[in-house]
């Protein structure tokens, strides 16, 4: 009794900011209003799957694909340092990940906007020394860096908060049965640390496939992502219905990846951010 | 039979300054079964880790074969370690844990398949091959763990603590298996323990230890029944410990009165610790005898009677014996000269 009133405002929670929106993006996916009234309709599914929207489509999961396996290849290293034994100012270089997390999302990205400007720092900085000017601005590699900015601590937390539960036991006993660091690496450190690997790709991988502030803030408006289009067709264009088929869509996608990745996570290891 | 396969020369390893191990000599023997004995903080750890490979001494060498392995990293040594938490790798499952180094070395499948075959029999987990280790009980895992080391077929088998985490009737069984397992294979083990009961049953030879150096090396019997100072009396068994005078050879002075003992060679007057072993002393009664008291209290222990006696100079004597005699008798105790230990001071070395 007593545990079901204290779920009370929780629940409350759930259905008004959960149940209830979900149930109005599915309603409003599935009908289709005119001037005769509201019925039942599949044409906001059967639009989305017109060339120019799955271009978007591919385009989003593309970049965030990109996004997503930089934000490994850099996070991973980055996070075995962090937990190495050897390096002692963890606490420190933790800091540094986080810090930037405590700024607002939005500000972070327009001081890139600043610093990548035709005649902006970076620019002047390369033109003292010489170099040639970086006009990236507005363009894919400007988005991607824009996401992987913003999205490495994503990668870079659950990695490393499995790599630091691994038992130096564990390799120790890998070097006495004959494996040098690469073979321990290889077939203990990577095993183990998997599920991290798999939160954090969740991590990054989603944020980053349904951006719309990154995407057009740094890619100027002309690189429209999945986000920007569910975005334009309920502040601009106000086609509610085709806005929620596609958040739909979306949903289903990210369900599905979810699904994928929980199935090489593994059995009972339960180790995230999630 | 004789030959040294490992020995360590004046291996002393500093910790920030601080001393683990202090100037520690020490040869083993090919297939002998040695035990590193000592309470927590005493060394014996960081010792089977310079073995192993996991620490590299401060100063002193490490020979392995007559051959200085100092600085060769673990995974070059023909040594293999039991952890005292068993690190099985939680990825894998059994027979995957157990093939591990069998893989690393590159050998063929049927060949694994065989050899860890015959360390599944060997430990007795058949039919546990596709088992995760972490579903197993505290002495699977264990078992795990020494057939993942011995199918390496290792020179020397290093076992930190590695009875630990079970419980005592586990205990017991595995130190059998593991005394049998050394006999049938024939390999070199070193044993850390801090259960003095367990290094005296299984081993060959008990190193005891303290503060980072070795108190005494020999056998079973002879730690127990001539230990060198009063810290192995006391560690090994349990011991009354009181401060004595030699007088001369054979003859010795405790709480007023004159004993005699069996032990030469001190100087005359030189202070010493007497032990005497709780089993060494008789009850008899308190009419005429050196050492009178009164029962202070008495617990039954199965095989005999715990009792304290406390002397009338306020010495509380600690005596195992088969008879009773109830709280607050007067007794006296006897014993036989060559019960009484005559120890060096500490530090008079």
């Amino acid at each position: 009794m007593k545990r079901s009133s204290a779920m009370a405002p929780y629940l409350l929670w759930i259905v008004f900011f959960t149940v209830v929106p979900t149930l109005l993006v599915v309603y409003y996916g599935f009908t289709q209003s005119g001037p005769e009234g509201t019925h039942w309709s599949l044409s906001n599914f059967t639009r989305f799957f017109e060339p120019i929207y799955l271009r978007v489509l591919w385009r989003s999961v593309y970049l965030a694909l990109i996004s997503t396996s930089i934000c490994l290849f850099l996070g991973y290293p980055a996070a075995m340092i962090m937990a190495g034994r050897a390096f002692t100012r963890k606490n420190a270089l933790l800091l540094l990940f986080v810090v930037p997390m405590w700024m607002n999302f939005l500000l972070r990205t327009y001081a890139w906007l600043t610093l990548l400007e035709r005649n902006g720092f970076i620019n002047l900085i390369l033109g003292y020394l010489r170099l040639p000017s970086l006009n990236i601005l507005y363009t894919n590699s400007a988005v991607v860096l824009g996401m992987v900015y913003n999205f490495l601590p994503f990668m870079v937390l659950p990695i490393y908060s499995v790599l630091s539960k691994i038992d130096r036991r564990v390799l120790e006993a890998a070097q006495d049965l004959g494996a040098n660091s690469w073979t321990v690496f290889w077939r203990v450190i990577l095993p183990l640390s998997l599920p991290g690997v798999v939160s954090g790709i969740t991590m990054v991988f989603m944020p980053a496939l349904t951006t719309f502030v990154i995407s057009r803030l740094l890619g100027g408006g002309q690189f429209t992502l999945i986000g920007n289009l569910i975005e334009q067709q309920f502040l601009v264009v106000g086609d509610w219905g085709f806005g929620s088929a596609i958040s739909l869509v979306m949903m289903l996608l990210i369900l599905l990846s979810m699904a994928l990745m929980s199935f090489f996570e593994g059995d009972e290891r339960e180790v995230s951010l999630w | 039979m004789t030959e040294t396969i490992v020995q360590l020369k004046e291996v002393s390893k500093l910790y920030n300054e601080t001393a683990a191990l202090a100037g520690i000599n020490l040869k083993i023997k090919r297939n002998e079964f040695v035990t590193l004995l000592g309470p927590s903080g005493c060394g014996k750890t960081t010792m089977l880790r310079l073995i192993g490979g996991f620490e590299e001494p401060s100063s002193g060498d490490i020979l392995f074969e007559g051959k200085d392995i100092s600085n060769v990293p673990p995974y070059k040594r023909k040594v293999n370690t039991i952890f005292q938490r068993y690190a099985l790798f939680s990825h894998l499952d059994v027979y995957e844990n157990i093939a591990f180094g069998l893989r690393i070395k590159k050998m063929n499948g049927a060949a694994i398949k065989e050899k860890v075959g015959r360390m599944l029999d060997l430990v007795n987990l058949n039919g546990f091959e596709k088992r995760n280790v972490d579903s197993l009980s505290g002495g699977q895992q264990q078992r795990v763990a020494i057939a993942r080391a011995l199918v390496n077929e290792p020179e020397v088998l290093l076992l930190d603590e590695p009875l630990a985490a079970l419980d005592l009737k586990l205990r017991r069984e595995m130190q059998h298996e593991l005394k049998n397992m050394q006999k049938q294979l024939g390999i070199t083990f070193v044993f850390v323990t801090h259960d003095q009961e367990e290094a005296l049953s299984m081993s060959d030879t008990v190193v005891v230890m303290k503060d980072g150096e070795i108190q005494q090396i020999g056998s079973p019997e002879m730690i127990y029944n001539e230990p060198e100072n009063a810290f192995v009396a006391d560690f090994i068994g349990e011991s009354n410990i009181i401060d004595g005078v030699m007088l001369q050879d054979r003859l010795v002075e405790m709480g007023g009165e004159h004993f005699a003992c069996v032990d030469e060679g001190f100087d005359p007057y030189e202070p010493v610790d007497v032990v005497i072993r709780p089993e060494d002393l008789r009850l008899t009664s308190s009419q005429g005898a050196k050492l009178r008291g009164v029962v202070r209290s008495v617990t039954f222990l199965g095989v005999h009677y715990e009792m304290i006696v406390e002397a009338d100079n306020g010495f509380s004597w600690l005596v195992h014996s088969t008879l009773m005699e109830p709280v607050n008798t007067p007794v006296g105790l006897e014993l036989e000269p060559m019960d009484i230990h005559i120890m060096r001071k500490a530090g008079k070395r």
